[in-house]
């Protein structure tokens, strides 16, 4: 009995590893259970990289056929005729501007005031259920935004406007703004605001004075994104501003009260003209959102560098 | 009282240092303005509430005229012809549920693939077999080189959804459309006894929104499965490849099933988000009223409805748009609902730790 063991431990010293098949542990990819997980990998890949296609494809497009028309009258001229040659869209910029400009000095105050709530009074019912909101409110679709304020605005004031354009723009960008928003001031360290309150100061003062300076790249980065992604709408601006071919200033200054023109709605209305003048004319339109929409984007990523981090 | 004020009068003699006027309990004004600071943010919390409330109860009201006339009889009807006062919607909702459907499937195929790359440290694993194929040793100027591409693709990716989708719907028009189309025709002529075949793609249809659609959800599936992967505690991952399991074993077998809640959630928002999304579909469907399976046929969506009818609408049409909307609202609300609470589950409790 004590001979075989001694054999069976003389073996072991001499080959530890006499019962293990190396074949079996080598990295084959002849076994199916490798090869599966390669080729996955593979495709994975792939797909990622098929996905990332029509963007390129999209601006390789807008570069191509936009950069063509491109030129100095785009911005000056108003929107031609049919049939007529030349142009621009210099009155669509402008109500582009016009009603984000609107549409952003609403969501501001109301977003920050609402993020503020958030992040102070963070475990109250009140607090839960306006998060939900904000949240089902990101996935609201754009154009019932336009069909509501058309119901609300449009009906009671009596014609399409720019007035009612940024309102409907409003509704788009208010959810971002607050949930971003509340995010960044939850991201100022409690040692900051405790020390405010420490000194003294009362409850507004905290957030007027430490809490929203600290935390203004983040509420700035949302509300980039939130400019960018209203600059784009057209759905809401359908049958709320309409379109115009003329400039919204009159002999008595600029009138809000009208309907108003926007690149956005400018590409829809043009992309469906069988003229070949105003195909080109939306192509370079979209050239020229998409620079806008893409360049507030990236001042949006510049300032979530300088965010402060917990 | 008097010792303390005897000493801070002091050294207000010594320094010049005046404490009075650096620190003073908050004066009548302060305090004032703290509440109106409180009651504006409390109003302004309320609000966003009301606003939801409010915009249900616009878009219900304007469409009750419709709804007393038409009843329930709408959501089955299948004309909608302002000259005879005939409306129906059922190809509108079928439209919408069949395209989003269809661009739910490739975009999460291509989303969740998208997440699984970005998050498996792959890039990693390519920028290391690079540097070893061209005899490179590393430097510690690289180590943060696969960070990065990890981020510049998931920018990438997340820009995709940056561009406004007009645009997306301008390039389907003149891009994707004639491209397609050559593709369409033939599978048409050699398959055309499957449904989904039957019909031949002449200009606008299902095939090319379904496409511009599944791209513009697909950042969304992306950037939400991603943040789920991402949240899988790292010693689930680490126990499986201790047992010997390869990389998709693990994937498929443990950080899948542990991160499936947060990706369901994705993959419900970006549903909403398909069955809402209107300018694409608007210029690439077609605007045909049209119950079909076909994927070359040309069909209507409820927001492409909304949006071609409504500027040219008469007073007497306005009402059944709204109720149009209504619906398109009751659908949109509840799969969003289901997204939201679905994510804040897998927020709170759907990982293991």
């Amino acid at each position: 009995m004590s001979n075989e063991r001694d054999r069976l431990a003389n073996e072991a010293l001499e080959d530890p590893f006499a019962g293990v098949d190396f074949g079996e542990l080598e990295l084959s990819l002849y076994r199916p259970r490798t090869l599966f997980s390669v080729i996955l990998s593979w495709l994975v890949a792939g797909m990622t990289f098929l996905a990332l296609v029509p963007l390129f494809a999209v601006l390789w497009m807008l570069i191509w056929r936009g950069g063509q028309k491109l030129s100095l009258a785009l911005f000056t001229q108003l929107p031609p005729a049919p049939l007529q040659q030349g142009g621009g869209f210099g009155n669509a910029i402008l109500g582009t501007v016009i009603m984000v400009g609107i549409a952003t000095l609403i969501t501001v105050p109301l977003g920050i005031f609402t993020a503020v709530f958030l992040a102070q009074a963070k475990d109250s019912k009140l607090a839960g259920a306006v998060r939900f909101a904000a949240k089902v409110l990101t996935g609201f679709p754009s154009i019932l935004a336009g069909v509501f304020v058309y119901g609300a605005v449009v009906l009671t004031t009596g014609g399409y406007s720019a007035i009612a354009g940024g309102i409907a723009l409003a509704i788009l960008m208010l959810p971002t703004i607050i949930l971003t928003s509340e995010n960044a001031i939850s991201m100022v360290p409690a040692k900051i605001k405790e020390a405010s309150i420490g000194m003294g100061a009362t409850g507004a003062q905290t957030v007027w004075m430490v809490l929203l300076p600290t935390a203004m790249p983040g509420i700035l980065t949302g509300v980039m994104l939130a400019v960018a992604r209203a600059a784009g709408e057209t759905a809401p601006l359908l049958f709320t501003a309409l379109f115009s071919n003329y400039w919204l200033t009159t002999s008595n200054g600029v009138d809000l009260m009208r309907p108003t023109a926007s690149l956005a709605v400018l590409i829809y209305n043009f992309s469906g003209m069988p003229f070949a003048n105003q195909v080109e004319l939306a192509w370079a339109a979209a050239l020229v959102l998409v620079v806008i929409v893409l360049i507030t984007n990236l001042i949006g990523q510049i300032f979530s560098r300088q965010q402060v981090q917990q | 009282m008097a010792t303390i004020s005897a000493q801070t009068k002091g050294r207000e003699e010594v320094a010049g240092w005046n404490p009075g006027q650096i620190w003073h309990p908050p004066t009548q004004g302060q305090c004032w303005f703290d509440k109106a600071f409180r009651r504006l943010s409390f109003a302004f919390a309320a609000f966003t509430i009301l606003l939801i409330a409010w915009l249900v109860l616009e878009i219900a009201i304007k469409a009750v005229p419709a709804f007393r006339e038409y009843g329930l009889g709408f959501l089955r009807g299948t004309t909608w012809d302002p000259n005879k006062a005939q409306y129906g919607i059922l190809p509108e909702i079928w439209g919408t549920l069949y395209t989003s459907l269809l661009a739910l499937i490739i975009g999460s195929a291509f989303g969740v693939a998208a997440a699984i790359f970005l998050s498996e440290g792959y890039l990693g694993e390519v920028v290391f077999k690079t540097l070893k194929v061209f005899n490179l040793h590393f430097k510690p100027v690289w180590r943060q080189l696969p960070e990065r591409l990890e981020l510049l693709l998931k920018n990438l990716i997340e820009l995709l959804a940056a561009v406004p989708s007009v645009v997306y719907g301008l390039w389907g028009l003149f891009v994707v459309i004639p491209m397609i189309r050559p593709a369409a025709n033939w599978l048409h002529a050699q398959f055309g006894w499957i449904p989904f075949f039957s019909t031949d793609l002449s200009g606008p249809g299902i095939l090319p929104a379904v496409f511009v659609l599944s791209i513009m959800i697909l950042p969304t599936i992306t950037a939400i499965s991603r943040d789920a992967l991402v949240s899988v505690p790292p010693k689930l991952r680490m126990a499986a490849y201790g047992l010997g399991a390869t990389r998709w074993e693990t994937i498929l077998g443990v950080l899948l099933p542990t991160a499936s809640r947060g990706i369901f959630g994705g993959i419900v928002l970006g549903f909403g988000r398909a069955l809402g999304e209107t300018m694409a579909l608007a210029m690439l469907v077609g605007n045909a009223n049209r119950l079909t399976v076909s994927l070359f046929s040309p069909a209507n969506t409820l927001a492409a409805l909304l949006a071609n009818s409504f500027p040219e609408a008469g007073p007497k049409e306005i009402p059944v748009l709204m109720y149009a909307a209504l619906v398109l609202l009751a659908i949109t609300l509840i799969v969003n609902i289901i997204g939201a609470l679905v994510l804040e589950r897998a927020a709170t409790k759907g990982e293991p730790r």
